[in-house]
């Protein structure tokens, strides 16, 4: 307990930029990772046959390999010139992407398809019918599982510290390295990731009744 | 021939195997009341989405206003806009107010300016008597004011012709009337009608003509007086004697 107090009060900017790294690297990851999802699940849910087969086997791939595995990929594949925060932080969007993808399609075939017949019967463009009526209705599907996702990235960052990327991992391994106390220091990261999530989780159950609420 | 406005020929639709439409042929005139009666299964939603293509017809031709609308050149949007059709179960948008159910379409498609589609929405909602509720959303409405809504929404885009799939179906009786009551006055407006309907009292006083559909055709058509008082064919007479 002394050790750890003692590390927390040494290190504290450590794991403050540590927390920082890992929120923002997860926003950017769930933002990014929810516009290139919407265009996957466009492509899925297409008419155009090649075009829902090759999201498909996007998605299949994407959730079938290992993301650590994903993450060296990208890691070896991108251009020397690129810095390695950015290629980690890509082949992160880009797997968050797969998840979203069927979040947002889960989402939009949740909405009645009365709906759907309704819009197309007054002449609106399915571009309107799908951000006027459908998108506006599958949000309140797809905001508490794209919450979830947010969580579940915030855990999936801490890979990244494989690389150093910068997140709360990297913390710890940066205090480890200069302390030779891994403990200590893994036990004040693990309260951190504890205390964001529960705290998430606990706001997520509030927006789930709100929407519940509204209907 | 100018004053047909709807014409199908032989129009056939399956759902897989199923041999849904079977070779319907009819002609709507400009300003005809026609209503669709018949047994549950026997095609009538499927024929009314077919004239505004929710369902692609198998085989066979539907013309608009002398123009085949199964043609793939043809601008759907452009084409719907002009068709209204209401729904068994109100199909309303529950994430706009009342006011924005009706404004949504003609703003975005028909490029009306904002204020004066509100004007002509609002002058709607008071034809129907929900000029009260227009900043409400959907789900503070009963069945029948939904039902209202779903209307003149469909009739804020000026359509030429009206369908109504079993608009009264899903209400409870009390609220029958109020939307009887709004098709009735829209019957005497010159509009183009075409309801499918279990209200046999209704259809028997609004329609200038009735077609019976069964198993996929239209097995017999006429005056209302001549359908509900002396029906010729066989599963006309059963149909009749069960729901009257
Ligand atoms: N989208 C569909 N897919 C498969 N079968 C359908 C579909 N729509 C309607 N049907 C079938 O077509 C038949 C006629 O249906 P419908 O046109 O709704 O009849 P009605 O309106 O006269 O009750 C029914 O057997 C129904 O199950
Ligand atoms: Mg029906």
């Amino acid at each position: 307990m002394d050790k750890i107090l003692k590390i927390l009060i040494k290190y504290y900017p450590v794991f403050l930029e540590g927390l920082w790294g890992t929120l923002w690297v997860s926003a950017v990851v769930v933002a990014l990772g929810s516009v290139l999802g919407l265009l996957i699940a466009t492509f899925r849910m297409s008419k155009v046959k090649p075009l829902s087969w090759l999201a498909d086997a996007y998605i299949e791939v994407l959730r079938g390999t290992p993301v650590l595995l994903q993450l060296y990929v990208f890691y070896f594949a991108m251009p020397d010139n690129v810095p390695e925060a950015v290629s980690i932080i890509v082949a992160l969007v880009v797997n968050a992407s797969a998840y979203i993808s069927e979040i947002i399609r889960a989402g939009i075939g949740a909405v009645d398809k009365g709906q759907w017949e309704a819009a197309k019967s007054l002449g609106l463009s399915n571009k309107n019918i799908m951000s006027r009526v459908i998108l506006p209705q599958a949000t309140k599907n797809i905001l508490p599982a794209l919450c979830n996702e947010f969580i579940t990235t915030i855990k999936g960052t801490s890979l990244a510290s494989v690389f150093f990327v910068g997140e709360l991992m990297t913390s710890f391994k940066t205090i480890q390295s200069a302390t030779f106390l891994p403990l200590p220091a893994l036990i004040i990261v693990g309260m951190i990731y504890f205390t964001l999530n529960f705290v998430l989780s606990r706001l997520l159950r509030v927006l789930e009744r709100r929407l519940a609420v509204s209907d | 021939m100018t004053d047909i406005i709807i014409r199908t020929e032989g129009l056939k639709k399956n759902f897989g195997d199923l041999e849904v439409l079977k070779g319907i042929d009819v002609s709507i005139r400009r300003g005809e009341v026609v209503s669709i009666i018949g047994p549950s299964g026997g095609g009538k939603s499927t024929f009314l989405r077919c004239l505004n293509l929710l369902e692609q017809p198998t085989a066979g031709k539907v013309f608009f206003k002398e123009q085949d609308i199964t043609d793939k050149k043809m601008d759907t949007c452009k084409f719907r806009q002009q068709i209204g059709m209401v729904f068994q179960n109100f199909n309303v948008f529950p994430n706009m107010t009342v006011l924005e159910n009706i404004t949504l379409t003609p703003i975005l498609e028909k490029k009306v300016p904002k204020a004066q589609a509100e004007e002509e929405a609002m002058a709607l909602l008071k034809r129907v008597g929900l000029e009260d509720k227009a900043n409400e959303y959907p789900r503070k409405l009963s069945g029948g004011q939904k039902q209202r809504l779903a209307i003149v929404r469909a009739l804020a885009m000026q359509p030429d012709v009206m369908l109504f799939d079993e608009p009264t179906s899903a209400l409870d009786p009390e609220m029958v009337k109020e939307v009887l009551n709004v098709i009735t006055e829209l019957t005497k407006s010159g509009m183009t009608i075409l309801i499918v309907t279990h209200e046999m009292g209704f259809a028997r006083e609004v329609s200038d003509r009735v077609l019976f559909i069964c198993d996929g055709i239209i097995k017999e058509e006429g005056r209302p007086e001549q359908i509900f008082t002396c029906p010729r064919d066989p599963s006309t007479i059963k149909f009749l004697s069960m729901v009257l």
